[in-house]
């Protein structure tokens, strides 16, 4: 059903702008898989969540001064003097680690279900870039507030070029514009910390452009066949992600106004001091499993390359998937490979938060090890050998099987 | 080349269409190159960084076996007065085939009692700390390299010694740094 109106106005206004078509289109006409789970709503979150950033992001430059004298008083004032200042910066903090946690989650669940899989491989990839882009822009933000964690985590993570061989120094020198971090750092990074947020912004619209051109994949991983397999995304999947906001909505509320540090590092409340490096650096929670990466290899530029290969070899797994079944639901081989990844993740973080002795260094190594295996050997390994399950005929018959499988449970 | 007619020479050879689109492209391409130029170099240092190039120092209250560090170009240098033993310690590794940078002690002074590097870890960046780590030089707390009292990087992620900045003695109490 086409757009219809009775309006001059909008019929006006579509006749020279179709934007009431178009959204008609995306919103009423856009066909959605009738059998989407809820990790399929932190997509959606993302977007919220990026929105809410630039949000209070605009609002924090309104009161903070770029300048390494200045930087960290002006913090300060944000959160002692400017009304409201202290709810911004928490929710703007915060809300770094949640849009981190609501992407990795979206992350795993195209993992887990092949969204990455033909015909979607653009939308994966694509991504990805939105991932890159995300982590330079936290790792400037962190830097912003100019405290000990702030100037040396800038050190470190900007070092990390000189790795590069006959122009790393003069790359890291042109980076900082100076000889080491200082004022033309800060400039540059907010500069471009207030950037890259829109940039994100237009790659999410590259996203969306490429998933409503193949459409949502599903928890089957089966294509819509026909009109028993979709349903239109509002206001069915518009009041469903409005139920999940409000579900995050209380977990963000939880940390700002009860635990607004937990994922801060204390060492960022003293001001930045060139000359003395605190005694355990730690990136930001969700860089932990590179930042271990990084530290699994002993040689300098090896940890680096492997660092950015983890998220490299992600571009490719369109390709070294090479399994015709999409979901992980129908792999039962496959499936296990999953949560031992999910976990190795997990172990990874765990490795990147403490100092690198003892067996950690090992398990570190291990660890990183896997990350890579996983998807270089495994991935087109079990593809080859495993015998899936049947594939459900439609995402009809899908929903069907599972409502049969629920009710002789219950029975 | 005689002047041909476009209608005539169709898909065949160069034309002298191809030329002017090659030459305009190309041509077009060093302009950008050079507009970029600008916006690229504006990152580097900037005239008054690039001023703050050199630093006088007064060593003459430093003890022996004490360590001070000076700035120089915002970054920390390590001035260490060392003592006999910690000299000797040094000489005494200088042909370990364990070096990972193999330098001589001697090559690292301009007065064996006056140890002068630059204090930025090698690996990524950190300031090592003074007086620890296995080898009595200095140890990063950041991936844990291991520097002996020659500041020769001796365990750990690091590539290379701590480097030495460029200095003289203008006296026996004052250097000059840059």
């Amino acid at each position: 059903m086409a757009f219809q109106t009775n309006s001059k106005i909008v019929k006006w206004i579509d006749r020279r702008l179709p934007i009431f078509s178009m959204m008609h289109h995306e919103l009423y006409e856009y066909q959605v898989p009738k059998n989407l789970n809820w990790w399929y709503t932190f997509g959606s979150l993302a977007g919220i969540i990026l929105m809410l950033q630039i949000i209070t992001g605009v609002v924090l430059v309104m009161h903070y001064t770029p300048n390494t004298e200045l930087a960290f008083d002006s913090v300060e004032k944000i959160m002692r003097d400017v009304n409201y200042g202290w709810l911004m910066r928490y929710m703007h903090a915060n809300g770094a680690s949640m849009f981190f946690i609501a992407v990795y989650i979206h992350i795993f669940r195209g993992l887990y279900y092949g969204s990455y899989k033909q015909p979607r491989e653009l939308i994966w990839m694509i991504g990805l870039v939105i991932l890159l882009l995300m982590m330079a822009t936290a790792f400037m933000g962190y830097v912003l507030p100019w405290g000990q964690m702030s100037f040396w985590g800038a050190t470190v993570i900007t070092n990390l070029f000189s790795a590069f061989p006959v122009i790393g120094e003069a790359l890291v020198t042109w980076l900082w514009g100076g000889f080491t971090v200082g004022n033309p750092t800060l400039n540059r990074f907010f500069s471009l910390h207030y950037l890259l947020p829109f940039v994100i912004l237009g790659a999410v619209v590259v996203h969306l452009w490429a998933l409503h051109t193949s459409g949502s994949n599903n928890p089957a991983g089966v294509e819509i066949k026909g009109k028993k397999d979709w349903i239109p995304f509002q206001p069915y999947y518009t009041a469903k992600d409005m139920l999940g906001f409000a579900v995050f909505a209380l977990v963000f509320s939880i940390f700002i106004f009860y635990s607004p540090d937990f994922f801060g590092e204390p060492d960022n409340y003293i001001p930045a001091n060139p000359l003395k490096t605190p005694p355990h650096i730690v990136p930001e929670w969700y860089f932990l499993p590179f930042y271990a990466i990084l530290r699994a290899v002993p040689d300098k530029l090896g940890g680096v390359l492997l660092m950015f290969g983890a998220i490299l070899v992600l571009f490719v797994i369109p390709w070294l998937d090479t399994s015709k079944v999409r979901s992980a639901r129908f792999r039962p081989v496959y499936k296990w490979w999953f949560w031992v990844l999910v976990f190795d993740c997990l172990v990874l973080g765990y490795v990147g938060s403490q100092p690198p002795e003892g067996a950690l260094i090992l398990i570190g190594r291990l660890a990183t090890a896997y990350y890579f295996l996983h998807f270089l050997v495994i991935m087109p390994l079990v593809g080859w050998f495993e015998k899936p399950l049947p594939v459900p005929a439609s995402i009809h018959d899908a929903v069907l099987a599972d409502k049969k499988a629920k009710e002789s449970a219950d029975a | 080349m005689a002047a041909t007619n476009p209608d005539e020479s169709k898909g065949e050879g160069v034309e002298r269409r191809d030329f002017l689109t090659i030459a305009t492209t190309a041509f077009a391409g060093v302009g950008i190159a050079g507009a970029a130029w600008p916006f690229i170099d504006q990152m580097n240092p900037s005239a008054d960084v690039l001023a703050l190039s050199s630093a006088e120092i007064d060593i003459s209250g430093i003890p022996v076996g004490q360590e001070i560090t000076a700035t120089w170009r915002g970054k920390p240098i390590f001035i260490r007065h060392r003592t006999e033993e910690e000299i000797a310690k040094a000489r005494a590794d200088d042909n370990n085939p364990d070096l990972i940078d193999p330098e001589t002690d001697a090559a690292r002074v301009q007065r064996p009692e006056w140890l002068i590097v630059i204090g930025i870890c090698t690996h990524l960046g950190c300031i090592p700390l003074r007086y620890q780590g296995d080898y009595g030089g200095w140890f990063c707390p950041c991936h844990g390299s291991h520097y002996d009292t020659a500041a020769r990087i001796r365990k750990g992620p690091a590539p290379k010694n701590l480097y030495l900045p460029p200095y003289k003695f203008l006296s026996d109490t004052l250097i000059k740094i840059g």
